[in-house]
Formats: C-alpha cells, sequence, structure tokens
C-alpha cells in the first residue's frame, strides 16, 4: 500500500513549523491558494494585512523586535511586486526576512499567465538568496535553507517562489531528512582573530579613543560586551541611528546618535578623536562626509564586521577584523587596560553641557515635547518603531532607548510607510512590552490601512502622527539649500486623523497645546483595550537640528539654523 | 576616466539556473560592462567556472571580487594577475578574400599558428588562439582586408601547477 505523501504546499507549512514560526503575514492570492488552504489546518497563525508591503514591514517589525526571521506569505504578480519595497528596507538593515510567493505553474513560466511576474528576476539584485522552486520534494531543504541564510552570518532577505503546480505536487521528502547543499555559504565568513593583538596595541596609544557602534553589535546580540569595552576603556560610544540603544542612552559614556542630525557632542567626539573604532557599521553616507579623507583627519581606523565586503568599502582602516562583533570584543578585552582619557571626556562632557538637544515649550506645540513626553513616561523602555522624516530624527534625538531591541526604524531604505506596519510586527512578537508607532503625516497615509491589522487583534500600540501637515525634511531641504523655493512638499487637506481612526474602530486622542503634551501621553499609555491613535498637531515651520548637509564632515555641523544662504550639497541626497 | 585597467575574475559557482544574473547584477548595479565572459560546467556538472573581464580601477574591483564571494551560490571568487595564471583565448575570423590575395593573408595565418578552418573561392574562416595579446595582435593585422565576421570566445584562465581550483566532493 503506498503512503499517502503530502502536497508541496503542506510540505512547506510543516517545515516552517518545524522551523519555530509563530505567525505568517500574508495576504492571499489564486497562485498561492494550495498554500492557504494548507494553513487551514495548521497551528501557524496568519495574520491577514491589507496589503502586502504592510506584511513585509510587519514582518521586519517581528524580526527586529525579537530577533527571529520573519515570515511573508503573497500571491503571484502584484502580490509579489508589492513585497519588494518591504524585501528592499529589510535587506538594506540586515533584517532576516523569508518572503514565500505563489506563482503561476511552471508550464506557464515565462508565458505572460494571469498574475505573472518574474519575481526571481525582480527581487534578484535586493535578497541574500532566493529560489524559484522547481521540485515539490526539493522544498523541506529550500526552507531548512532559506532560514540558515536568513538567520547567520549577516543577516538577510530570502525569497521563495513557488509556482502553484509545486505547492500541489506530492512531496515524498521530510525535513528531518532535508540536508542543506550550500557549498558557497558560510555563516562565519573567515573569522579572522589575528589582527586582534595589532588592534589592541592601536587603542592603548590612543588617548581620545571613540566607539562607533553599529547595527551589526545589536545583531551579534553584544550590548553587555560593547558597555564592558567602553567602561574598561574609558571610551565614549556614539551610535548610528540603528545602533541605538547598544547601550542605554542615558549611560554617562552614551554620546548619542552621530552623523546628519546626530547630536553635537557626538560630532565633536568624531571632528576631535584620535582613534575611531567601528564595531558593526558600514561608514554609512548619513555618517561620513563624501570627501572621506575629511572623516576623522588624522585618527586611527579601526573596523569589525562580520561582512568582508564592507572592509575597504568607504574607510580604508588602519586595521580590522572580520567577524562577529560579540566574538572579537570578548577576543580583544583580554589586551585591553583603561586610556588615559580622562581630559577627553571632560572635553565632551563640557560639549554635551554647552549643547544639550533643546526645544522651546513656548510658541506652540512642538514634535520634540511629544516625543521626551512619551520617553519620560516610558522610561526609556518602549519598543518605538518609526517612519521617516523630521519625527524619525526628532524620535532619534529625543527617545533615549533603555533596550537594544527598542528601535526600529527604517535605516539603510529609509522606506516611508513604515512605521505603522512594523509596530504591529513588533507588538505581536512583544506582547508584554509597550509599542510606540512614531510617524510623520505624510508616512502614516502610505500604510494606515494596516490600522485594521491592529485593531482586529486589539494590539495596544500607541500610533503617534507628528502632524506638521508638510512632508517637513524635504522642507527643510528646499528651504536650506533651494531658495526656499517649496515644490510638492503640502500636505494640506489630509484626512481628520481622529475621525479616521474612529472608522477603523480605534480610540483617538488629540494633542494641540504644550501644556495638554503629559496628560494626553497619559491617558493614551493607559489605553491598553486596543490600538490608539494619538494625533499631535505640531508648529508647521519647525525644523531639525543640528545638522550636517549631505556630503558635509562633523566639522560642517549646523548648530541651528543658518543665517545665510547655503550651497546645495554634494552628497548623495 | 579610461586609465582604468583591464582586470580578470574567475569564478567557482555552483551550476544552477539564475547564477549568472546575479553575477552580472553586481557589475551592472554600478554601472560596470562586462568586457568579455566564459562560462563552462565544471568536470562533474555540478559547478561552473567563469571567467569575466571587466574594466574599472583597483578599489572598485576589490569590492566586486568580495561581493560576488558573499553570493551564496558563488564558491570561490578571485582575481588573477597575469604572472600566476596561464590564458588562452581563441577567436573566428570571417575574411572576404580574393584568390589572388588569398596566399599573403595565409602567410600571415602561417606565421600566427592559426588555421584556416573554411575555404571558398571568395571568404576564408581563420581560428586563432593563444593569449589575449596575441590573438588582439592577429586582429590588428586582419584591418586591411574585408573583415565580415568576428567571434572572440573571451578569456579562460588556469593556475600553473599542481595547485586546483576545482572543488571535489562537497
Amino acid at each position: 500500500m503506498a503512503i499517502k505523501s503530502k502536497s508541496g504546499a503542506k510540505s512547506l507549512i510543516e517545515s516552517l513549523e518545524k522551523c519555530g514560526v509563530e505567525y505568517i503575514f500574508g495576504y492571499p492570492g489564486g497562485a498561492a491558494m494550495p498554500i492557504f488552504d494548507a494553513l487551514y489546518d495548521s497551528k501557524l497563525k496568519l495574520i491577514l494585512v491589507r496589503h502586502e508591503q504592510g506584511a513585509t514591514h510587519m514582518a521586519d517589525g517581528y524580526a527586529r523586535a525579537t530577533g527571529k526571521p520573519g515570515i511573508v506569505l503573497v500571491t503571484s504578480g502584484p502580490g509579489a511586486t508589492n513585497t519588494v519595497t518591504g524585501i528592499l528596507t529589510a535587506q538594506m538593515d540586515s533584517i532576516p526576512l523569508i518572503v514565500i510567493c505563489g506563482q503561476t505553474i511552471s508550464p506557464m513560466l515565462g508565458k505572460d499567465a494571469f498574475q505573472e511576474a518574474d519575481v526571481f528576476g525582480i527581487t534578484a539584485p535586493t535578497v541574500k538568496h532566493s529560489y524559484l522552486v522547481k521540485e515539490a520534494n526539493d522544498v523541506p531543504r529550500i526552507v531548512k535553507e532559506s532560514f540558515h541564510i536568513a538567520t547567520t552570518g549577516r543577516p538577510g532577505a530570502v525569497v521563495i517562489d513557488m509556482p502553484k503546480d509545486i505547492s500541489s505536487a506530492p512531496c515524498e521528502t521530510t525535513f528531518e531528512e532535508a540536508t542543506m547543499d550550500l557549498p558557497g555559504y558560510t555563516e562565519n565568513p573567515s573569522y579572522d582573530l589575528s589582527q586582534i593583538p595589532t588592534m589592541a596595541k592601536l587603542i592603548q596609544a590612543s588617548h581620545k579613543p571613540l566607539l562607533l557602534i553599529g547595527h551589526g553589535a545589536i545583531i551579534s546580540n553584544a550590548s553587555d560586551d560593547v558597555l564592558k569595552l567602553a567602561e574598561l576603556l574609558n571610551a565614549p560610544v556614539v551610535t548610528t541611528k540603528l545602533g541605538k540603544g547598544v547601550i542605554p542612552e542615558t549611560h554617562p559614556l552614551a554620546l548619542g546618535m552621530l552623523g546628519m542630525h546626530g547630536t553635537v557632542v557626538a560630532n565633536r567626539a568624531v571632528a576631535g578623536c584620535d582613534l575611531i573604532f567601528s564595531i558593526g557599521s558600514r561608514w554609512d553616507d548619513r555618517i561620513t562626509p563624501a570627501d572621506i579623507s575629511k572623516f576623522c583627519p588624522g585618527a586611527t581606523k579601526l573596523h569589525i564586521d562580520i561582512d568582508p565586503a564592507e572592509i575597504n568599502k568607504i574607510v580604508m582602516p588602519d586595521c580590522s577584523v572580520v567577524s562577529d562583533a560579540k566574538i572579537a570584543i570578548n577576543a580583544l578585552i583580554p589586551h585591553l587596560k583603561p586610556l588615559k582619557s580622562s581630559d577627553w571626556l571632560t572635553y565632551l562632557n563640557k560639549e554635551r553641557k554647552k549643547h544639550p538637544l533643546s526645544y522651546k515649550i513656548h510658541g506652540g506645540l512642538k514634535a520634540q515635547q511629544v516625543i521626551d513626553e512619551l520617553w519620560i513616561q516610558t522610561n526609556g523602555d518602549a519598543l518605538v518603531t518609526t517612519d521617516v522624516g523630521q519625527h524619525q530624527m526628532w524620535a532619534a534625538q529625543f527617545y533615549r532607548n533603555n533596550r537594544s531591541n527598542g528601535w526600529i526604524s527604517s535605516g539603510g531604505a529609509g522606506t516611508m510607510g513604515y512605521g505603522v506596519p512594523s509596530a504591529i510586527g513588533a507588538q505581536l512578537g512583544c506582547p508584554n512590552d509597550i509599542v510606540i508607532s512614531i510617524n510623520g503625516d505624510g508616512g502614516f497615509q502610505m500604510m494606515m490601512c494596516e490600522l485594521a491589522t491592529a485593531f482586529i487583534h486589539k494590539l495596544p500600540i500607541k500610533f503617534v502622527i507628528i502632524d506638521n501637515k508638510y512632508l517637513g525634511m524635504v522642507r527643510q531641504w528646499q528651504q536650506l539649500f533651494f531658495d526656499d523655493r517649496l515644490s510638492g512638499v503640502d500636505l494640506e487637506g489630509s484626512p481628520d486623523f481622529i475621525k479616521l481612526a474612529d472608522a477603523f474602530g480605534i480610540k483617538g486622542i488629540r494633542i494641540k497645546r504644550p501644556a495638554d503634551v503629559k496628560k494626553k501621553i497619559k491617558e493614551a499609555l493607559d489605553y491598553n483595550d486596543g490600538p490608539v491613535v494619538i494625533h499631535a498637531e505640531v508648529v508647521k515651520q519647525d525644523n531639525v537640528f543640528p545638522m550636517i548637509p549631505a556630503g558635509g564632515a562633523a566639522s560642517d555641523m549646523l548648530i541651528e539654523r543658518p543665517k545665510k544662504k547655503m550651497e546645495k550639497p554634494k552628497g548623495s541626497t | 576616466m579610461n586609465n582604468d585597467k583591464l582586470h580578470t575574475i574567475s569564478l567557482f559557482v555552483a551550476n544552477k539556473p539564475g547564477v549568472l544574473l546575479r553575477v552580472t547584477i553586481v557589475f551592472a548595479r554600478r554601472g560596470f560592462n562586462i568586457e568579455s565572459l566564459v562560462v563552462s560546467s565544471a568536470f562533474d556538472g555540478r559547478y561552473s567556472r567563469m571567467t569575466i573581464t571587466a574594466k574599472g580601477n583597483n578599489n572598485d574591483l576589490e569590492q566586486i571580487v568580495k561581493q560576488l564571494g558573499k553570493l551564496v551560490d558563488v564558491i570561490e571568487s578571485k582575481e588573477n594577475f597575469d604572472t600566476s595564471a596561464l590564458e588562452r583565448e581563441l577567436a573566428l575570423i570571417k575574411i572576404n578574400v580574393s584568390i589572388k590575395k588569398r596566399q599573403e593573408l595565409l602567410q600571415i595565418v602561417d606565421h600566427f599558428k592559426a588555421k584556416t578552418i573554411d575555404l571558398t573561392d571568395d571568404s576564408i574562416i581563420i581560428e586563432v588562439s593563444g593569449g589575449s595579446e596575441k590573438v588582439s595582435a592577429f586582429i590588428d593585422l586582419m584591418a586591411p582586408y574585408d573583415v565580415i565576421e568576428l567571434v572572440r570566445s573571451g578569456k579562460m584562465v588556469m593556475q600553473r601547477g599542481s595547485e586546483s581550483e576545482v572543488i571535489n566532493g562537497r
């Protein structure tokens, strides 16, 4: 008697279960129907979204909050192409994301079938790896490999394109027996710690050290190790935007975020250090000048990264180690003694006192006050997701994260529409934490359809809209560099966000006056029966400072709005 | 700008659909033009060897080689430097030539140890192989003739000595 075999779709779902998947973020369609059918009998929880882009950002937010890969399931053609922005967002920020797409039946591939798109080709430039499944028997192996590739080394996005005839065909293989066949992939790409003693010697010669910590340290779970290193050396720490919270941002050695909208003291430290030591950062163009010779001139440069292709890409370090951050830091620590950095720390503390991040409470409601109050009332312990723009920079400045998974923001891709759905994924992954989603009025409207998803699952997310009725970041640039010629930035005429929330069945709280901020934020934080929309009508004309014009060096920093006309920046955007 | 050197990159890759796409994207993303590309199955069929030549500055090429190495289907990625490897290329050249002028052409063919592989009353096809410089020199000498078709194989590279890049049993 023949054993009844299961379908490729069933095998896919079972393999996902065996990989420990909890949630699938998805949206169905014709080519994905066998897979959705297999979900019917599964204990996997499907989160039915309102737009496939939302599904990808939810999975991404879930991954950043939990450290586990996020799973997306969509149909072919437009369903799949709607995930491209989310795939780019995850891949740019090294987030483990697995996107499974239905596809037309194999015999119709390349024949312009209904809802056919070359998803393998479209996504190829922006994935860590991808599969077009050609045999149902390959499914368990492909799932096993996808998890391995997405989550190890430098994490990233994996796409599995699954033709409908394959998901319907019998699969005779099992997940347990499937063996990975990845001769070209090593999760620990040539860890080479041979340079550690040299690196230690260069560190010991420094009196003005600076640790530059990026997302790689967070991915590596190296928070405690970074703190140990900083305290051992008496070395101050600046973080990239995605490194926020790697050590508590209120720690005396934490100088905050560096770069374009970083703190004054962080950028003073970059300009004045004699040693800059990057751990898990890729010297992104938001933190380095276009003319790289102006970056920390004269300072010794050290670089630890798990990705060998990041070494020598932007900065030519004096010494580099290709390694996981945690492993490298722990190899380094036994070679190190405290540095004589007290003069340097005294100077930096003076700068910090002289130029604190600040805002004025009078003269209308300020975004900064709203974010500051959120920080005060949650003690820096909330998971904060953001969209992209001015509010994101204010959130980065004023929400001082205490925890390394507490900052969920699109860094490399700068994806508008990220703030709302990423919060949904984060809240599902961390149901007992406070999740605050900080958005501008622009990005909020890109993915506000997902409020329905938050409502259905009664997720107590605090959706904040910092509403200045402008695309403020672009307007800021037009004011500073384009002679105040405002073009395409006026967002007057957006819906009444409180009525909109009401239409979704969601509680709305409006803040208009600085005096109400404390009370209204408390009201929002105390409400936990479902989502809440906090509509903060802030002053229209405020801009983000400090600012280093794109391509500029730390010494070009503007602490406040310049009096004279500025030249157009030369850097990348 | 065009002081850029010609680089030869040697890849050992899984013999799977889509690998060539992934490799060429790494070049195309930077606006790099691939000058020549040779792909063929390595001896056991599971892997392929790619030899790619492209022009660019050293830093960009270093990044490209590293980014190629990161591709999951790429087992080895390295730049070949002229001193360490043997290079060969093959070209076929079709020339319209009258019987009267044929003899002098055949002398050049002979001098380069090239071969005539097709001959009619008014045309000839020549096969020439060797290092890329030799092949180029031969093609330059054909300029005065009525060349109607030219095809070059692109550069193939192999390490000297007993060293092998082919990975067995993986």
